[in-house]
């Protein structure tokens, strides 16, 4: 909802804070996904994240979450489908060039990320989405990257 | 058997040491001369001659010319055909590539076909949206966003692979370059945004229409306080308004176009109000060309393209150089002989 998702954005620091924990937490829950199998836990929490974020960030499930490093403003709800920062259509008021009615999802992140500790994230370059992650969920993927990082470290 | 009529081809430069195409604009620009740009309205017609008619407008002016892609999302010749004819008679050419109307599979192969053309600069642009133009009804595809496409195009060139991973045989030698738009919200972000650009493998910058020379002015403080300009040439874009009712128009209908009152203002006051906004366009440049690291101008006359020789003659950016153009070293090659 574009009222809920504005309100996330003044929200940024707070959601930045609960993020790092609920990270924590959810990585900490590894051997119990393991378990599971990560090919069963993943219709659940693919549905159980779609709803929460759906709700909070209008999310769209693109399957690689990168709201920490854009001020908690999805960016799959810019037109342009953007992951690198505002383009140069900007109206002057702040409002998007595709949807004259809508706030740029940019001009929201910039503003977010401001409110974060680690807002300078929003400076880095994004790669390609990967397309084929659409709809799957970011948080166990996260989980499984991070996991499998510290496996080869050590 | 031999034809008498061959056609002329077009030829690639050596790639000097240091440099990472074969064209002459990145040549231009190393050499620290102010270099000029122009854009060319493509065509609606696939009428090669007309492609011509419009570059040769152009000739003893620029360094390169732009050849659009689909600009404003109105439907034109594509870069790709544009650039495949001007380099076969050997111009120097800055193909656009916008990410609206392709993914990253037909991307990449454009990439390689241009290269492979003679195109040495490709400009990496995310492109405006299917509403401003004359398909509204278009799919927007937007796979890749322009930060995404320069990294890609330069992994392509220096690493040589897709970006699967796939090895390429021969990379494509091509100078990349991007926008930016100084003028647009937030922006606090758009130095930002540049040094982004430059990261994921910006080398020249060509910025949007630029008529507010105090919010240029603070742009460049901010990029030369992160010394951003010995990173990237910058070329700011510039031109003429043919009247105050285009000016307004284009202010209102145009994405991302910052015109302030004033200029409107002076173009309302004028007799001949076309040879004004050729005045003020003229002094844009000589202004612009005093801002420290800005390495030159682009020049969007769009349907006004034959007044660009007499702007950037008037404005004296060239300083009696004469830029590459069909034809050229032959004429000066038969002076000398003459002489």
């Amino acid at each position: 909802m574009y009222t809920v998702r504005l309100w996330s954005v003044r929200r940024a620091r707070n959601f930045e804070w609960f993020y790092e924990r609920f990270e924590r937490i959810f990585m900490a829950l590894h051997p119990l996904w393991l378990r599971i199998g990560y090919s069963r836990v993943e219709k659940p929490v693919t549905a159980i994240e779609k709803v929460i974020k759906g709700f909070l960030f209008d999310c769209q499930m693109c399957g690689r979450c990168v709201l920490s490093s854009t001020g908690m403003s999805c960016p799959m709800n810019c037109p342009k489908e953007l992951r690198n920062g505002p383009c140069g259509g900007v109206r002057p008021n702040g409002n998007c060039e595709v949807k004259p009615d809508m706030r740029c999802v940019w001009v929201e992140a910039v503003a977010g990320s401001q409110r974060m500790r680690k807002g300078r994230q929003i400076l880095n370059v994004q790669l390609p989405v990967d397309r084929s992650r659409k709809g799957s969920s970011s948080w166990l993927r996260e989980v499984r990257q991070k996991r499998d990082e510290q496996f080869f470290e050590n | 058997m031999y034809f008498e009529d061959e056609p002329v081809p077009g030829y690639s430069l050596p790639i000097l040491p240091g440099h990472v195409s074969p064209g002459r604009f990145e040549r231009v620009l190393r050499a620290g001369k102010f270099a000029v740009t122009a854009e060319l309205a493509p065509p609606d017609s696939a009428d090669p001659e007309e492609v011509y008619l419009r570059a040769r407008i152009f000739d003893g002016t620029v360094d390169a010319i732009n050849a659009t892609d689909g600009s404003g999302a109105n439907c034109h010749m594509s870069s790709v055909g544009v650039c495949a004819l001007l380099t076969r008679v050997g111009y120097s050419t800055i193909m656009q590539l916008s990410c609206r109307d392709r993914n990253r599979i037909a991307i990449q192969g454009d990439i390689l076909g241009a290269a492979a053309m003679g195109v040495a600069n490709v400009l990496c642009l995310t492109g405006d949206g299917v509403q401003a133009g004359d398909q509204p009804g278009a799919k927007p595809v937007f796979d890749l966003d322009c930060m995404s496409l320069l990294s890609t195009a330069r992994r392509m060139r220096d690493e040589s692979e897709f970006l699967s991973g796939r090895k390429l045989d021969l990379s494509p030698k091509v100078f990349l370059g991007a926008a930016a738009n100084p003028f647009a919200e937030p922006l606090d972000f758009r130095v930002d945004r540049l040094g982004k650009k430059i990261e994921a493998g910006a080398e020249f910058i060509q910025t949007q229409y630029c008529y507010d020379t105090n919010i240029l002015e603070s742009y460049m403080e901010k990029v030369r306080d992160r010394g951003l300009d010995k990173q990237v040439f910058i070329l700011a874009g510039v031109g003429p308004l043919a009247s105050a009712r285009a000016a307004s128009w284009i202010r209102d209908h145009v994405p991302g176009v910052h015109i302030p009152d004033a200029v409107i203002d002076r173009l309302k006051g004028a007799q001949k109000q076309k040879l004004e906004g050729m005045k003020i366009c003229i002094e844009l440049i000589q202004k612009i060309r005093e801002i420290p690291g800005i390495s030159g101008v682009h020049i969007m006359a769009y349907r006004q393209e034959e007044s660009v020789a007499e702007i950037v003659d008037a404005s004296g950016v060239l300083e009696g150089r004469v830029p590459w153009s069909p034809g050229r070293n032959q004429n000066s090659e038969n002076m000398r002989l003459v002489q």
